[in-house]
């Protein structure tokens, strides 16, 4: 993380919702900048290279999808897109698209400020050797050891089962979509095939959740992909 | 009361019938006594007069000049239409162009000749055919013909002349005329016309006058031209006084029967009945008497009777066929309910043997017919085709043939062994039981041949002098007669009780057939179904192809279903399927119309109107010329026509309740969403408000209490505009399920991981069965459902909410229960209909939306989904997801550990 604080760049037509923003993020210690159209919002990230890009898909001139296709053809700051559909295949290709993560309106400011946390704890650790350890409430994985204990006890993980839970490690807090997944588990030719995933998903919920049905830390994204939650 | 005043209903349809016949076009028919006498010139004057002093649009549609002067020079000026060229037998002639003509469409159109035949491949056989059609458009037609044209004075003209004239026109299509033209010429006038070559070309003039201009064939047939005109003029003034109510016209209304049958003579009769009617003015029937035991009717006498009667519906009689064993009794029982006053029957030409023993057709008719005058008529003397109508007889089989021959042998030998020589009587009893054997069980052949034998074996056995077929006492022969005649009169009663079996049984096979139709096309549900299962049942029971045509919304008809390889050059056919359809008449193969086509459309008419054409392919293409079938396809096809007009109410009733339902649906909308959008804005606005105004003079824990009253009412606004948001989509279809295989689990997890804010303090038991399938189902929609599910449990419900589910054979039930006071029975279905509330004392309540949301989603699946109280109190809501085909394999194994290991 920086040493001065965050500097975000807010791409959003509407006034209410910039106000709000504004409000909320100034007042948690961020710096920002605004832009109302695609286009000032492309000139402003290249001018001013913000740390983190908060981008609405519906935009007066340019759609946020294709925002968000240009920003990746040069930067690499991750881009959280704020979405009013909640169209699962909106968010899909947004994610394809290259955005970090995406939060549907209407939100809380808790939640948002949660996925500005991780996606700049993200960006940071980015180029920096990865932390050998990941916890979250009960549950510790020494990457290094591939160890994995709930509550203190070792769980066998099969090979598929913890390359899984690496996965979602790498991008703890994120949303990581089923063809993400699937390329990064099976490899680039079983992308399609999702029940696999849903299937060795319930083995791992069931092997490090105490209730499988009600997961603390393995959740699920409805029609999106899953996230694995690294702050409880 | 006066009774010259005409009665409303019938003033009533003399204005519809008025109102008709000003829509279609009208008839104005030149007519005259032979050729020559100047028709076709007077209808181009006139033509010339309606261009001239009406300013009318007149096109000559055709015209035959003969090549006369004067005739040519009057169609100068006036629009021709071109001629459609037709290749018949390689030589190319002009037709007159129908099409054109109907596209054209003028006001006046003048076609000659009316009596003319259209070169085969037109659309009708006969010219008047085409000016029906026209006249049906709305065109005024002029036309010119010629007496011995008439249908009805064709025999009579033959007579007089010795010339047949085989190009004739309906006496209907004269009554239709709006006006009739006598064009007259004294006969002496004429022959000097011919003679000046002005009717024909000199060479044909000479040998026209030998034959049919002899002027006493001239004389004759003007006066027929003149009668048949005055008589024309005479029924004219009948309407126009019963029209003013002058008086009234006659007293008891005539009414012909004829007696029709497969007779060439028919024809004959048929004709005198129409001349008689028109004479009297009189509604005519022409009725034939299907015998009951007549199943093998040979097919050239089918035809004939179906000539016949065509005939005489042509001539404009109401055709009726009646069935019975006796034709006098069923004509006299028609007869007496139809008030009829006369009777024409034709006289047997042949006085048949059985007729001097037996009282004949003609008697009996005249024995009892009461009041009813019965005219006898003379069959024409020398008809071309001979009467005799071989009964096709079986050919006996050879197992008959050895019956015939065994059975004598087998009674000698009886007769031989238990009388003797000395009983005759019982060696005859013997024989004759033998004889009755053959002749009940394989006809009058076997039988003759029985007897015969038999008598041989009698006299050469047992009658003196034995071993020799002489005779020796007269006694004798009286036995053989006897044993012929009970050989003769068993056998054929035993036909006779044959035949009416098989007739009884054919006529029961099409009562099945057609109760079989009508239970399938009852059964059917749905427009399309019905016009399957009505295709695929004529298929089978008229063995051939079918399709059935519906109209579009633009009027056009297409095949809205057809057996595989049903007129498979479809377009041309087609267009046949779209004549019929505008015409109400049949057409193609067999019919008068288009009859080169392939196969036979008729359209299916019911009570409310044509609404569709069928299309028959049959086999042989000509089967329904015969009676028995043309009636059972009637038959069908009215059944057919009712199921069609059925499935099309139907539908329009649905239609019309679904357009209520939606309109009852948009006004509970927009109460309901004012009401709860209302509510939620008003506290938000409420509370915001008093923040922004006296924030001063608030706590810290007012404040507080304020702003949570925001979030929380957002919230509560957001679902709701969720809900209204997901329903829309619902029901316009814009949400596609998208089915994917995923462990229910998975589902579950995710609801209770959304409603986690609101599931606090409740407690969720979650029992999923371990080895429960992999279910199909579009994750987001379920996930909803489940949502739904667990807000109304969490608002109505109390105590631990349970969530289960359960494996059955083809589908996985899932649950969710709760403890809280439950539906209310009577609501259990209600609930799922939209903005429905089960009134409650908490308040809390929601648009009603909900669970018409988790039907709509859940009936998407194909599942179902109900409630249930709960045992020991509380509410169950149930919803099934079918599991069809199987779930992936899960082919996707695992690396060796090893093997992971070393590449990791």
């Amino acid at each position: 993380m920086s040493q001065t604080n965050p500097l975000i760049l807010l791409i959003e037509d509407e006034v209410q919702m910039r106000r709000f923003l504004r409000a909320s993020l100034v007042s948690n210690g961020y710096q920002l900048i605004e832009a109302e159209t695609g286009q000032d919002g492309l000139a402003q990230a290249a001018a001013r290279a913000p740390d983190l890009i908060l981008l609405d898909l519906g935009l007066p001139d340019l759609d946020g999808l294709a925002v968000t296709e240009q920003l990746r053809q040069w930067a690499s700051m991750p881009i959280i897109v704020i979405s009013a559909r909640d169209r699962e295949e909106h968010k899909i290709k947004a994610l394809d698209a290259g955005a970090d993560d995406f939060i549907t309106k209407p939100f809380g400011v808790g939640e948002l400020l949660a996925r500005i946390r991780v996606a700049l704890r993200h960006a940071a650790t980015l180029g920096a050797t990865a932390s050998t350890q990941f916890s979250v409430g009960d549950l510790m994985v020494d990457l290094g050891r591939r160890q994995v204990t709930v509550r203190g006890q070792e769980v066998h993980l099969t090979p598929i089962e913890y390359k899984l839970l690496t996965t979602l490690i790498k991008h703890a807090g994120q949303v990581v979509t089923h063809r993400q997944l699937l390329r990064e588990v099976w490899g680039p030719n079983s992308s399609d095939q999702t029940q696999y995933l849903r299937v060795y998903m319930g083995q791992l919920r069931h092997k490090l959740e105490q209730n499988p049905s009600r997961p603390a830390y393995l959740v699920t994204e409805p029609g999106v992909g899953y996230r694995l939650r690294d702050e409880r | 009361m006066s009774t010259a005043r005409p009665n409303p209903d019938e003033l009533l349809r003399r204005i519809s019938e008025e109102t008709e016949r000003q829509k279609r076009g009208k008839l104005t028919l030149f007519f005259g006594a032979a050729p020559g006498v100047g028709k076709t010139y007077a209808m181009l004057e006139a033509a010339r007069a309606e261009l001239a002093h009406e300013q009318r649009d007149v096109l000559v549609g055709v015209v035959e000049t003969h090549g006369r002067f004067e005739t040519r020079a009057l169609v100068h000026g006036l629009d021709l239409l071109p001629q459609r060229k037709v290749t018949y037998c390689g030589v190319e002639i002009e037709e007159f162009d129908l099409d054109a003509a109907l596209t054209r469409h003028p006001q006046v159109l003048l076609v000659d000749e009316l009596a003319h035949t259209n070169a085969e491949g037109s659309r009708h056989p006969k010219r008047w055919q085409d000016v029906e059609e026209l006249l049906d458009a709305g065109i005024d037609v002029f036309s010119t013909m010629n007496v011995q044209h008439v249908e009805s004075l064709n025999d009579v003209i033959a007579k007089i002349t010795g010339v047949l004239v085989r190009e004739t026109v309906p006496d209907s299509m004269l009554e239709k005329a709006h006006e009739i033209k006598l064009v007259d010429l004294p006969p002496d006038d004429l022959i000097e016309r011919l003679r000046e070559g002005k009717v024909y070309v000199p060479a044909q003039a000479q040998r026209a006058i030998e034959n049919f201009f002899r002027k006493g064939n001239l004389i004759a047939l003007r006066e027929l031209a003149l009668r048949h005109t005055a008589e024309r003029v005479e029924a004219q003034m009948q309407e126009y006084r019963e029209a003013q109510g002058i008086e009234q016209t006659w007293a008891v209304a005539e009414q012909i029967l004829v007696a029709v049958s497969p007779s060439p003579y028919s024809p004959h009769l048929v004709r005198a009945a129409r001349r008689m009617a028109a004479a009297l003015h009189a509604r005519w029937y022409a009725v034939y008497v299907e015998p009951i035991s007549a199943i093998q009717v040979p097919k050239a006498a089918q035809q004939r009777l179906a000539q016949n009667l065509r005939l005489a519906e042509q001539l404009g009689a109401e055709v009726t066929t009646l069935s019975g064993e006796n034709a006098t009794d069923e004509i006299l029982r028609f007869a007496r309910e139809r008030n009829i006053t006369k009777i024409i029957v034709g006289k047997p030409v042949v006085t048949r043997l059985r007729d001097r023993f037996r009282t004949s057709f003609v008697d009996h008719m005249v024995r009892q017919s009461g009041d009813i005058d019965v005219y006898v008529t003379a069959g024409d003397p020398a008809p071309e085709e001979s009467l005799p109508e071989p009964q096709p007889r079986r050919v006996p089989q050879i197992s008959s043939w050895g019956a015939a021959a065994a059975v004598p042998l087998l009674s000698t030998a009886v007769a031989w062994l238990l009388f003797g020589r000395d009983q005759l009587a019982d060696v005859v009893m013997t024989y004759l039981l033998g004889i009755m054997i053959v002749a009940s069980r394989f006809g009058l052949g076997a039988s003759v041949v029985t007897v015969l034998l038999s008598v041989a074996a009698v006299d050469f056995i047992f009658i003196p002098p034995y071993m020799t077929f002489a005779i020796s006492d007269f006694r004798h022969a009286v036995t053989f007669v006897v044993m012929f005649s009970v050989a003769i009169v068993i056998s054929g009663l035993t036909q006779r009780v044959k035949n009416q079996a098989a007739a009884a049984r054919q006529r029961e096979q099409r009562t099945a057939a057609l109760y079989e139709l009508s239970r399938e096309l009852v059964a059917a549900q749905g427009s399309r179904r019905v016009i399957e299962t009505a295709t695929h049942q004529l298929e089978k029971l008229l063995n051939g192809k079918v399709a059935i045509f519906t109209p579009s919304a633009s009027g056009t008809v297409s095949r809205a279903y057809a057996s595989p390889g049903f007129a498979e050059a479809s377009g041309r056919e087609d267009s046949i399927a779209q004549w019929v359809w505008a015409n109400r008449q049949e057409a193609g193969v067999g019919t008068t119309t288009l009859p080169g086509a392939t196969a036979l459309y008729v359209p299916l008419m019911a009570s409310g109107g044509i609404v569709g054409v069928l299309g028959l392919n049959a086999d042989p293409p000509d089967r329904f010329r015969a009676l028995d079938q043309r009636r059972l396809l009637d038959a069908f096809a009215t059944q057919v026509a009712v199921a069609v007009e059925r499935t099309g109410l139907a539908d329009q009733t649905e239609k019309a309740r679904r357009e209520v339902e939606k309109e009852q649906l948009r006004s509970s909308l927009l109460s309901s969403v004012s009401h709860d959008l209302r509510t939620p804005l008003a506290v938000i606005t409420g509370s915001a408000s008093t923040l922004l105004q006296s924030s001063t003079r608030l706590d810290a824990a007012m404040r507080r209490d304020l702003m949570n009253t925001i979030l929380e009412e957002a919230e509560r606004l957001n679902r709701l505009i969720r809900n209204l948001l997901d329903m829309t989509r619902l029901d316009s279809g814009a949400i596609r399920v998208r089915k994917e295989w995923l462990p229910l689990e998975e589902v579950v997890g995710a609801a209770l991981h959304r409603l986690d804010a609101q599931l606090t303090g409740r407690e969720v038991e979650v029992e999923l069965p371990a080895d429960l399938p992999l279910v199909s189902c579009d994750p987001v929609l379920i996930e909803q459902t489940l949502i739904n599910l667990l807000e109304n449990a969490v608002k109505y419900g109390a105590g631990p909410i349970k969530i289960g589910a359960t494996s059955v054979p083809g589908e996985v039930m899932v649950e969710v229960a709760d403890r809280g006071p439950g539906v209310p029975m009577d609501q259990a279905t209600r609930i799922f209909e939209k903005f429905h509330r089960v009134a409650h004392e908490g308040g809390t309540s929601g648009v009603g939306l909900g669970l018409s949301i988790c039907r709509a989603i859940v009936s998407a699946h194909g599942g179902r989904i109900w409630v249930q109280d709960r045992e020991g109190g509380g509410a169950r809501f149930r919803f099934t997801l079918p599991v069809t085909g199987e779930a992936p394999p899960l082919e996707l194994s695992e690396p060796p550990p090893d093997l992971a290991e070393s590449s990791a």
